[in-house]
């Protein structure tokens, strides 16, 4: 492994009076507009994004409300119709002594998102006001919330094969409830606020620091 | 704009966009990775013989999307009743009202974006590694695979299976389709493919290409 030649303290694009494109890496002088390889705006940083972050994040969290109160799942059996919320298919589980599927279904579809909206909140937060949390961990929590953000998606998966195979006519049958459609929104628009953020933020907050010391 | 004369870019400098530390470029050789100090992310690392590697995966990727997606996937038999379905049955099981929204996501999620990806990357690969000029609209091509990066969900779906299974095992007797193994076997292939791609250099050569 090699590492990038460098020797002293590590400085910013910024302050190079550089810019490099957020989708090609390719470096421009900070007058340039857009990047003549891919044709990308280039933005030495994007302020706006705290709105975008926001805006996502609100609808995310709006979405996520009615995914806790519709049912998931509706299964239907000879004898009856039961209908289970996320939470409610949980505790049920746990009667039934599944607590290990319970702990998974509870931690991929309340803890996980729920971790989720304050971890980007956290971030949103930290980079207006000065944080006790360094620089180097706020960047491992942001990677973290874009990689994990994505896997939430399991549950809707779980969902679509269970109803799509669980079809026994009248045996017993499946079928998706108006809360996946909410969760599964929910998840999308995290997954977008998230990318909004631009994390390069981070680590202005830092320079400030150093500049009023 | 008026001035003629077209910006240089700085090619001597690599920037980390995660936290926009600049430095001066070194390339790596072959096998070896540039990352960065400040947030570890590997930017650049080149593997020898990559692209053909890449086109060989991607092409099997092609074939077995496309077969896992029709052949069986599971199936399941309770006291007689027997039901089995593809992928595609599972992707399009949200079919009731406002829910077809959701089997459309779900199957582009599962299917197309990976599919899509895969295809891109061969139609911008192909050329570079056959030493010949880029595609027309190579550039915005691979533009469309990067964003659709995030989107490509098959490892997900991998996931899901697992804990649908562990649910359903004791209701009913599970048995895997043919289908069930391909995808197994795709979704490792889409991961190292993934990884084996160093973004970095497939831009700097369509960028060398363009110019010349």
């Amino acid at each position: 492994m090699e590492r990038v030649e460098q020797d002293g303290e590590i400085i910013n694009a910024r302050d190079l009076g550089v810019v490099a494109c957020t989708r090609c890496l390719q470096v421009w002088p900070q007058e340039v507009q857009t990047c003549a390889r891919c044709g990308r705006r280039l933005v030495q940083r994007d302020v706006k994004s705290l709105q975008r972050v926001w805006a996502w994040w609100i609808v995310g969290l709006m979405c996520y409300i009615p995914a806790n109160l519709y049912p998931m799942l509706r299964t239907r059996t000879l004898f009856y119709v039961q209908e289970d919320t996320i939470v409610g298919g949980a505790i049920e589980l746990i009667h039934y002594g599944n607590v290990g599927i319970a702990l998974i279904i509870l931690l991929a579809s309340v803890a996980i998102p729920m971790g989720k909206f304050m971890a980007i909140a956290f971030l949103a937060f930290s980079v207006t006001r000065p944080s006790a949390i360094s620089q180097n961990q706020r960047q491992m929590l942001y990677e973290v919330v874009e990689y994990i953000g994505r896997w939430s998606m399991s549950d809707i998966f779980v969902v679509a094969i269970l109803s799509s195979l669980v079809q026994l006519k009248i045996l017993v049958a499946i079928n998706p409830g108006l809360a996946s459609l909410f969760f599964a929104l929910s998840v999308i628009f995290t997954m977008l606020s998230a990318q909004a953020f631009d994390s390069r933020m981070i680590w202005d907050a830092q320079q400030q620091g150093k500049g009023q010391k | 704009m008026t001035a003629s004369v077209a910006p240089i870019p700085r090619t001597d400098l690599i920037v980390f966009l995660l936290c926009d530390a600049s430095y001066w470029l070194a390339r790596p050789g072959h096998g070896e990775c540039a990352f960065c100090h400040r947030c570890h992310t590997v930017l650049i690392m080149p593997r020898r013989k990559a692209g053909l590697q890449i086109i060989a995966l991607s092409v099997a990727i092609v074939i077995l999307i496309t077969a896992a997606a029709i052949f069986p996937f599971l199936s399941i038999a309770v006291a007689g009743a027997r039901n089995s379905v593809s992928i595609l049955d599972a992707a399009l099981a949200f079919s009731d009202g406002p829910l077809v929204v959701l089997s459309l996501a779900t199957a582009a999620l599962i299917i197309f974006v990976p599919l899509a990806r895969v295809l891109l990357s061969l139609y911008v690969l192909v050329p570079i590694v056959m030493d010949r000029p880029p595609a027309p609209h190579a550039t915005q091509a691979f533009r469309l695979a990067e964003a659709l990066r995030p989107w490509s969900m098959a490892e997900i779906f991998a996931i899901g299976c697992a804990v649908a299974l562990v649910k359903i095992s004791d209701l009913a007797d599970v048995s895997f389709g043919p289908a069930f193994w391909m995808f197994a076997i795709l979704v490792v292939l889409v991961v190292v493919q993934d990884n084996f791609l160093c973004r970095w250099s497939v831009w700097n050569a369509l960028s060398k290409t363009a110019k010349s």
